[in-house]
């Protein structure tokens, strides 16, 4: 479903105004925590391949590997159909995820749309900016509804690094792999979100294909990330691109 | 190849495309508005440089529209980024606002984007149009390919012009029949997401055709289209015929040429759908494919009534509304807010006669009803917005009586997180 990678792009196709050098990119705004993902010898799971000869270059000049992330810790559980309303209000939507402190105050109202009854404990915890939840497992549909980008960015403002779900709705998928905020990693099989509880502790193993849940002691297999994930380790399709030498990279 | 898979075709400069494959896509429209328009800049900025320059300054059209007539101090500085941005690109096409008191003030305001784009002729048959807005699909009324993209992928876009998309495979709905007079395309749309679900078109283009189809205007074909994201569609179209290039007369002076699916095109699935069969129906909370019949909901207590957005609040919706107000002949029971689309809907409110009623316009058979007067023309409350945006519902509704989305109304049923009571509107 990775529609954000490169697949037949070469320099010349992009528009000149592309290749204009431009200034070092601030990068003051991701204060994304990050848990140091430890490499593991890996198993490899089926990584899909390039399908370009120059796709392919670019991938081994990138140094493209099949992800190797692992994210380990707390999740939070939610179930189908969870739309871009219930994760980021629209009263929110004048915060402008581009400004630093904006982007912050996002991250504290993730999740805030979320019914009361049907989800008692807070993504975010009042009073915090960043959330104790690394890992989100959701059902069907996630992230249906409207294409606002300030979604996925507030999760991953929040801290999270991956929402496994059983599907995704295109825009949010799309979304969180141009930012590069969150890995929208997909279930093999439906039925997770029912099992798994909020608080339980889990590992995610992309090398693998594979969650953990070590509270519950049962495992779920998840499909390849595919050309997605170079994407988002990157750091989004701008970061991406330049790495690849689709576009210039900026001068210091 | 299908209409969606020639569009993308002849933008990528291929000469056939089957779907699921990657291209690179040279972009005809790229549409912005208040809520997006300042993080698009941003990243265009951070990512191109602060001196950059859109790639075309023609083709990015910029509209505000949802958070307007409100004096929340972000709201208001999000369009004073536009604006600065705009004169800074010499952008040809920004629909500026900036005395809140008095809409009509403003020469160049429009109101909600989709309806706006439609109006002003940038919606055009074989174009590729993309927006910071999920129901850009609504543009698909048109023949072209229209859809809904992030803040990051529009910062590209404004950039480059052009966007990174998957071919998308296209289910094809064949709408036959007289349309009673008491159906809307509103109806049929909810009809079909009921049938397929709120993820029955995700990542699949929507082909809306045959006899019903034909004999829709513009305005209802856009209700069509404009829900499709409802259904998780990419994409909707509807061929392009005699009434969208009647409609696009002297609206713009652009070529633009058609296309058209080929008879052996393949789809993924079709749909056949009797209309003349076809009976009202509504959405209940909380999800658009909750379908159930008009008549089955008759005795729910309706506690208030919305008439607004891109979906609902075009002038055909008025006019349907403003009908059978003329014919119940009573006052509403329930505080009725009307919020038209645009500039030129809320004209027409005011100016068209409605056909039956003796040369009565909407606003005054509105009035006679005792429904609020007509407002500024925005987004509105569908969405929330600021908290002082109008008809905003601020307090959760303590009864758990339910009301529903009938007449075009609200798209997307969540957003007034609210808690103890569902909350649609219903007019009745």
């Amino acid at each position: 479903m990775a529609t954000a990678t490169a697949t037949a792009l070469s320099l010349t196709e992009v528009a000149p105004a592309v290749l204009a050098l431009v200034p070092a990119v601030s990068r003051a705004f991701r204060h994304r925590s990050r848990v140091a993902p430890h490499r593991r010898p890996a198993l490899k799971c089926h990584q899909s391949r390039p399908l370009t000869a120059v796709a392919a270059a670019a991938a081994a000049a990138a140094g493209d590997s099949p992800s190797t992330a692992v994210f380990h810790g707390e999740c939070f559980v939610v179930g189908d159909n969870i739309d871009t309303d219930q994760i980021i209000p629209a009263e929110h939507l004048t915060l402008v995820p581009s400004k630093p402190d904006e982007y912050r105050k996002l991250g504290s109202f993730a999740f805030v749309g979320l019914p009361t009854a049907a989800y008692p404990t807070p993504f975010v915890a009042p009073g915090e900016e960043k959330s104790r939840y690394a890992v989100i497992i959701g059902g069907a549909n996630f992230g249906c509804g409207s294409s606002r980008e300030h979604a996925p960015v507030a999760l991953g403002a929040a801290g999270a690094r991956a929402v496994l779900a059983e599907s995704y709705a295109r825009i949010f998928f799309r979304n969180s792999v141009a930012t590069g905020e969150v890995y929208p990693l997909e279930l093999a099989d439906t039925g997770a979100w029912k099992e798994c509880k909020t608080g339980d502790v889990v590992t995610v193993d992309l090398a693998n294909c594979i969650m953990i849940n070590h509270t519950s002691g049962k495992q779920y297999k998840l499909k390849p990330i595919g050309d997605a994930g170079p994407v988002i380790e990157a750091g989004g399709i701008f970061a991406y691109a330049r790495k690849t030498g689709m576009i210039a990279s900026k001068s210091a | 190849m299908t209409t969606t898979e020639k569009i993308l075709a002849r933008a990528s400069e291929h000469a056939s495309l089957e779907p699921g494959e990657n291209v690179w896509v040279n972009v005809d429209v790229l549409m912005t508005h208040d809520v997006c328009g300042p993080g698009t800049i941003g990243i265009f900025k951070r990512e191109f440089g602060e001196d950059a320059k859109v790639w075309d300054r023609e083709k990015v059209v910029i509209i505000p529209d949802h958070y307007i007539f409100t004096s929340d101090e972000r709201a208001n500085r999000n369009v004073d980024i536009l604006r600065d941005f705009c004169a800074e690109q010499s952008i040809k096409y920004f629909y500026d606002i900036k005395d809140l008191s008095n809409f009509k003030a403003n020469p160049d305001y429009k109101g909600v984007c989709h309806v706006a784009l439609a109006q002003e002729g940038h919606c055009r048959p074989g174009e590729v149009l993309l927006g910071t807005d999920s129901h850009t699909c609504n543009a698909g009324a048109f023949g072209q390919f229209a859809t809904g993209i992030g803040n990051t992928d529009a910062g590209f876009v404004m950039g480059t012009g052009k966007a990174l998309l998957k071919v998308p495979p296209t289910i094809r709905f064949v709408l036959d029949g007289e349309m009673p007079p008491y159906l809307l395309a509103k109806d049929l749309i909810l009809q079909i997401i009921g049938e397929i679900s709120v993820s029955g078109a995700t990542y699949k283009s929507m082909e809306f055709v045959g006899s019903t189809v034909e004999s829709l205007n513009m305005e209802e074909r856009m209700t069509l289209c404009n829900m499709v994201i409802e259904a998780g569609g990419k994409n909707g179209v509807v061929p392009a015929d005699e009434t969208t290039f009647k409609y696009l007369e002297g609206k713009t002076s652009v070529e633009y040429e058609p296309v058209y699916s080929d008879a052996q095109a393949r789809f993924v699935s079709d749909y056949r759908f009797d209309v003349s069969k076809l009976e009202p129906v509504v959405a209940k909370p909380h999800s658009p494919d909750n379908r159930a019949l008009a008549r089955e909901c008759k005795d729910v207590k309706v506690d208030r009534v919305y008439i607004g957005s891109c979906t609902g609040g075009k002038t055909e919706d008025f006019f349907a509304a403003a009908k059978l107000f003329f014919a119940s002949g009573k006052k509403v029971k329930v505080p009725t807010f009307l919020v038209p689309a645009t500039q030129k809907v809320w004209m027409d409110v005011y100016s068209i006669p409605v056909p039956g009623t003796g040369g009565k316009t909407c606003s005054q058979i509105f009035e006679e009803a005792g429904c609020d007067t007509p407002a500024s023309p925005s987004c509105g409350a569908c969405l929330g917005g600021p908290r002082d945006t109008y008809a905003r519902m601020n307090e959760p509704m303590v009864r758990t009586s339910h009301c529903f989305c009938k007449i075009g109304v609200l798209h997307d049923i969540n957003f007034m997180n609210l808690e103890e009571s569902s909350l649609i509107f219903m007019f009745n």
